[in-house]
């Protein structure tokens, strides 16, 4: 009896080269290319062009308003995926459905009507215009358009944890004289921290590769609120396709670093929790 | 042997299908700037019509529009445009270096490819409340400037530009002019990519007390919106000639030269002057350019129907920058004056 052996799909030769096959066309190949792009300059002309005071200031705007919408999303997010799982209430599956909407759209769609929106003759604009406080064009308006691509990310990666959470902790918690703030802190943040922290990071990441949404809503001020991304786009557009793969390079560079520290606190948390 | 024959005639009443749609669907794309979205919805239908009279055939022309640098890109990268009509000579040279279009295009049509022209105003809303009238009242304080960015608009190029020749006329030095041009530009509330995006900030969004625009989009805004905008005319500015090209290795490829030959030349007939001229652009044809002129009456929309042309404002054109490649070098290349402006 060979039971010991036996998986739902065989082979693990075939699977493992077809797994190495689509990562190398869909993900790999594509991202070479803009390597091999900037290899055509010498790396003190890569160094001038990524370390211009223009770019440097890109990377500074993205970011910072990537980071501040992700951190909203963090605690937003929990909240809302908490709301979902914990409770019942009229229309929940279209609330839940909803919130996937920022996946669905076109982020160039929810960029223009969130400009529309923010601006000096939109409703939410003119309502804020009463305080004095502009949003569209400005790194407010940027930090809103990142909430609404980044939310998602967040809500989704928590809700699976929070379903698996079993009440009866907070219960036997209750039981031994917690109060809530205390059951939050030592019972259900340890358990879902490191969704939380997968669901950020991956919002941070998406925040700072977006486009379409920031683009009609940022202004593009250099220095103020020009985004990486658009210095790249007007790079290409002048066909000076070497800058751009350079600074793409560092983006890329970026967003890597992101998602591996992300993966790294995830091996740990699991490790942690094996233990 | 019946089911043979069946086949037969099967297979020849497919190609002979097929080979009809190849005849009956003949279709060219004008990949076009901004701005020319309403002119030339007008020109097609009347080129559909003139070449359905002229020539028996049925044609569509499919439009194509955006930034003029992002449009040239597009094309540079494999979107079939049979015809590009883009906002600045630069934008239609890289694809000539790219191999796209023959050398010396510029001389295959009469004034220099370039069937209408027009030139750089400001719009500014009802009752101009920043009191704006020439380009030196928008380096002042606490006015809010919208034009696009250089780098990636044609359109944006020829605000420049425009700018630029002002202040030169004023007498000052390329180092005072560059204080003045970056005055300008730190007023610059939205940097879009391209023009419309610009209206749409201006118009819609309500950004900004001033538009830097084309002469035709500026008519187009106020006739959209009636008393909500008035148009400036500064004393000085630049004649934008917007370039037309024939992309000789896709209509080699498609088959399409006839025809967007036909599309191109067409432009330069009467009926589209007229055309033209009804979108506020400036037509080459003297006759009817002067005939504008004649009518012309006042800046206001009011009595804008047929009479509309300016020439009280001193214009340059771009042979005083040395031509569109010596022009691009020296402003809107990496580390250009632009880029100074920005430092």
């Amino acid at each position: 009896m060979k039971s010991t052996n036996k998986r739902v799909i065989p082979g693990f030769g075939v699977n493992f080269s077809l797994t190495i096959i689509m990562l190398s066309l869909v993900v790999l190949m594509p991202l070479c290319s803009i390597i091999i792009y900037t290899s055509h300059i010498s790396f003190s002309e890569f160094v001038k062009i990524v370390t211009d005071a223009r770019v440097m200031a890109s990377y500074g705007v993205t970011l910072e308003t990537a980071l501040i919408a992700a951190l909203v999303n963090g605690v937003m997010g929990l909240i809302v995926a908490w709301v979902l799982v914990r409770y019942d209430f009229p229309f929940k599956s279209f609330v839940n459905s909803v919130i996937e909407l920022p996946f669905a759209l076109p982020t160039a769609v929810a960029g223009i009507s969130l400009a529309y929106l923010t601006s000096r003759h939109g409703i939410v604009g003119q309502f804020a215009g009463l305080f004095g406080i502009k949003i569209a064009y400005t790194r407010l308006g940027m930090i809103v358009a990142l909430i609404f691509v980044g939310f998602p990310f967040v809500v989704r990666t928590l809700q699976p944890v929070l379903e698996k959470i079993d009440h009866a902790y907070e219960e036997a918690a209750e039981m031994l004289g917690a109060d809530e703030g205390y059951t939050f802190r030592h019972v259900l943040l340890p358990e879902i921290f490191p969704a939380l922290v997968s669901g950020v990071t991956m919002s941070f990441a998406r925040g700072i590769g977006e486009y379409g949404a920031v683009v009609f809503i940022a202004g593009n001020q250099p220095f103020k609120t020009e985004i990486t991304a658009i210095l790249v786009m007007s790079k290409l557009q002048s066909f000076d396709y070497a800058s751009a793969t350079a600074i793409a390079l560092v983006m890329l560079a970026m967003s890597f670093l992101i998602l591996f520290l992300n993966a790294f606190i995830q091996s740990k948390e699991s490790v942690k929790a094996t233990i | 042997m019946k089911f043979l024959k069946y086949i037969v005639t099967c297979f020849v009443m497919m190609a002979s299908l097929s080979g009809c749609q190849k005849t009956q669907k003949l279709s060219i794309t004008n990949v076009s700037y901004d701005p020319t979205r309403e002119l030339y919805s007008a020109y097609n239908k009347q080129f559909i019509h003139y070449y359905q009279k002229t020539y028996h055939q049925a044609v569509t022309v499919v439009q194509s529009h955006g930034g003029s640098g992002k449009q040239a890109l597009e094309v540079d990268n494999g979107l079939k445009g049979d015809v590009v009509s883009l906002a600045v000579q630069s934008d239609v040279d890289t694809l000539m270096k790219s191999g796209l279009i023959k050398q010396g295009y510029m001389h295959h049509y009469p004034h220099q490819s370039a069937p209408y022209t027009s030139t750089i105003v400001f719009l500014v809303r009802k009752g101009n409340p920043k009191k704006i009238h020439d380009w030196q009242d928008l380096t002042k304080k606490n006015v809010g400037v919208i034009t696009p960015n250089p780098k990636t608009s044609g359109g944006a190029r020829w605000n420049y530009l425009a700018a630029w020749y002002a202040f030169e006329k004023q007498g000052l030095r390329v180092t005072q002019i560059k204080k003045q041009m970056k005055a300008l530009y730190h007023n610059v509330l939205v940097l879009d990519s391209g023009s419309r995006a610009s209206t749409t900030t201006f118009c819609e969004n309500g950004e900004g007390d001033v538009l830097i625009t084309w002469e035709n989009e500026a008519y187009l805004t106020m006739k959209e919106n009636p008393g909500d905008y008035e148009m400036i005319i500064p004393s000085a500015s630049i004649l934008c000639q917007p370039t037309v090209a024939l992309v000789d290795e896709v209509v080699k490829e498609k088959g399409t030269r006839k025809v967007a030959n036909v599309y191109i030349k067409h432009l330069y007939s009467a009926s589209a002057q007229r055309l033209i001229a009804q979108n506020y652009y400036r037509p080459v044809n003297q006759t009817i350019y002067q005939k504008q002129r004649a009518t012309h009456q006042s800046h206001t929309i009011k009595k804008l129907t047929k009479c509309w042309i300016v020439d009280d404002l001193s214009m340059t054109t771009i042979e005083h920058f040395g031509g569109w490649a010596k022009a691009t070098k020296v402003h809107f290349q990496d580390g250009g004056y632009f880029d100074e402006i920005y430092k």
